[in-house]
């Protein structure tokens, strides 16, 4: 097999002695999509911050593209940022700046592009993502899903060969969540990226995914295909596809519920 | 945790916002450069003038105003003690001197404190808490170039303009106090000016005001980069860049004040 573009290796976070992540390992090959799945505070988000190095962890390894990016020069940093781009689950967008300046600000800070050609390359991106005729609006004036289309525009600008997403779904109502996923696999199909994706939605993580990962506790329970992952018996993935909810306490009427959570007797009444 | 326990946290958590503040304040004089107009990158200036005309123009009426009015007061208050001794002609020398060498700089530092340098922690913070600083960090664009350089520049190149016109404003409205209690004209109260002032006395008051700019700009955007959480932090870290500059703009004063006393040989 190939060199993952994106190795992890027993990646470690703790948070004031609470370990957050523990131990994780995640290859990701050149040119697929891998969703990262778990339950809220199952540590998705903390590895993603490791893996764009906005953290150090406290062990362990993330190599982008054969680099250890905790122990490189900055100019290597530098240069493996430029080749990410990342869509943050607020979009992340200067407000202060219209949608065109946005998505032109990487292009006019790191290249030496001449001001009409950075103009062309902003309407194409901006058209990509199916937002060609909002260049001139304000973020403030923009809805939650074009938000999100402008952020990705933003993060495809320097043609990175990884495309980040932080819960592109999240807060977005199915219709605009399933354009987000066409977009996804737009992208993939149109660019040959190499994507991550975090997100707890099941329905956009099987439509876009080539390989699904799945956090639990801050532990990796399994890294799979659609099909292996859908079939698992892991009580901890059932859990989470079939949607149980974790037990809050033993009471099963409303009553012995409120004495329960009261700390009154009679409460497994 | 013990009395001297809480004592020795505190001087270590000072002690380590001093060296933030210094840490921070060296990383935009080094990436200063990048946001001169020629040398720097390409419209990076744009941003500095942005800032020159957001720390400076706006705040001029503000200054004037409270310039006007500390002139007249000092000029009031002296002046009523003064005209016991029938030392009026003293009172250009007061304000002229105070303004110079204390005033100016002073009102001006607190005008811009509470003007920009809550107003730089409340943006940097809103940056902090939207992830704009993370998505600048991605995109590999430095946030201490973009963001606080371009402030650090503009201030210290229009605080200390402000300083001067601060001066100016003191010392007319002192003028104004002279002609309207002695009818003494404006010519010679600017005589009186001119002769009690040393071209020292102006230097220190614009050294001053340009150690108080980066003061403002230092702990207003340090500020920012500490908020955590949601709006409310937001505006917590408003509050304090505006109550701890105006401290150490203070403290600074005093120290400066207290060399200019020792080194003053006359």
């Amino acid at each position: 097999m190939a060199e993952p573009i994106i190795s992890v290796a027993g990646l470690t976070v703790m948070y004031g002695g609470r370990c957050v992540l523990d131990g994780v390992s995640l290859d990701i090959q050149r040119g697929e999509i891998m969703v990262l799945l778990g339950s809220s505070g199952c540590g998705k988000s903390t590895m993603l911050r490791h893996i764009i190095a906005l953290e150090r962890p406290a062990s362990g390894t993330v190599c982008v593209r054969g680099v250890d990016i905790n122990r490189c020069s900055a100019k290597e940093l530098e240069q493996i940022r430029r080749a990410m781009g990342v869509a943050f689950q607020e979009a992340a967008l200067f407000n202060s700046m219209s949608v065109k300046d946005n998505v032109s600000l990487p292009l006019r800070e790191l290249t030496t592009l001449a001001d009409p050609v950075i103009e062309i390359m902003t309407y194409l991106k901006l058209s990509a993502v199916g937002l060609g005729d909002a260049e001139h609006r304000m973020p403030g004036e923009l809805s939650g899903g074009m938000k999100k289309r402008a952020a990705v525009a933003r993060a495809i600008a320097l043609d990175p060969e990884i495309l980040i997403f932080d819960e592109p779904s999240a807060g977005l109502d199915p219709i605009v969540a399933a354009g987000l996923d066409d977009l996804i696999l737009f992208l993939k199909r149109a660019f040959q990226m190499t994507m991550l994706v975090v997100t707890h939605e099941l329905a956009s993580a099987f439509r876009i995914a080539d390989r699904i990962a799945m956090l639990y506790n801050g532990s990796l329970v399994t890294v799979a295909d659609k099909e292996s992952f859908r079939a698992s018996a892991d009580p901890r993935i059932r859990q989470f596809l079939d949607r149980v909810p974790d037990p809050v306490g033993e009471s099963t009427t409303v009553q012995s519920r409120l004495c329960e959570l009261a700390g009154m007797k009679g409460a497994s009444a | 945790m013990n009395p001297l326990e809480r004592v020795g946290s505190s001087v270590i958590d000072g002690l380590g916002y001093v060296g933030g503040l210094s840490t921070q304040l060296w990383s935009a004089l080094c990436a200063s450069p990048r946001v001169l107009p020629i040398v720097g990158k390409r419209g990076r200036w744009r941003a500095v003038i942005g800032q020159m005309a957001a720390i400076g123009v706006d705040a001029l009426p503000m200054i004037a105003v409270m310039s006007v009015c500390t002139g007249f007061i000092v000029a009031m208050q002296v002046g009523a003690e003064l005209r016991r001794f029938g030392a009026l002609q003293y009172v250009m020398d007061t304000v002229a001197i105070g303004f110079t060498r204390e005033l100016g700089a002073l009102l001006t530092a607190i005008v811009v404190s509470g003007r920009s340098g809550s107003a730089f922690s409340a943006e940097i913070g809103t940056m902090v808490v939207t992830s704009e600083i993370d998505a600048l960090r991605t995109m590999a664009i430095d946030p201490i170039e973009f963001v606080i350089a371009p402030k650090y520049v503009a201030a210290l190149l229009v605080v200390p303009c402000l300083s001067v016109m601060s001066n100016a404003f003191g010392i007319l409205a002192g003028a104004g106090f002279m002609y309207v209690s002695s009818k003494i004209t404006l010519a010679m109260s600017l005589n009186y000016v001119a002769d009690s002032i040393e071209l020292r006395d102006v230097l220190t008051g614009l050294l001053k005001s340009s150690v108080f700019a980066i003061i403002v700009v230092s702990v207003g955007c340090m500020e920012g980069f500490r908020t955590r959480g949601g709006p409310d932090a937001v505006g917590r870290s408003a509050t304090s860049a505006v109550v701890k500059s105006t401290f150490l703009v203070i403290l600074a004063d005093v120290f400066f004040t207290a060399i200019y006393y020792m080194v003053r040989k006359d």
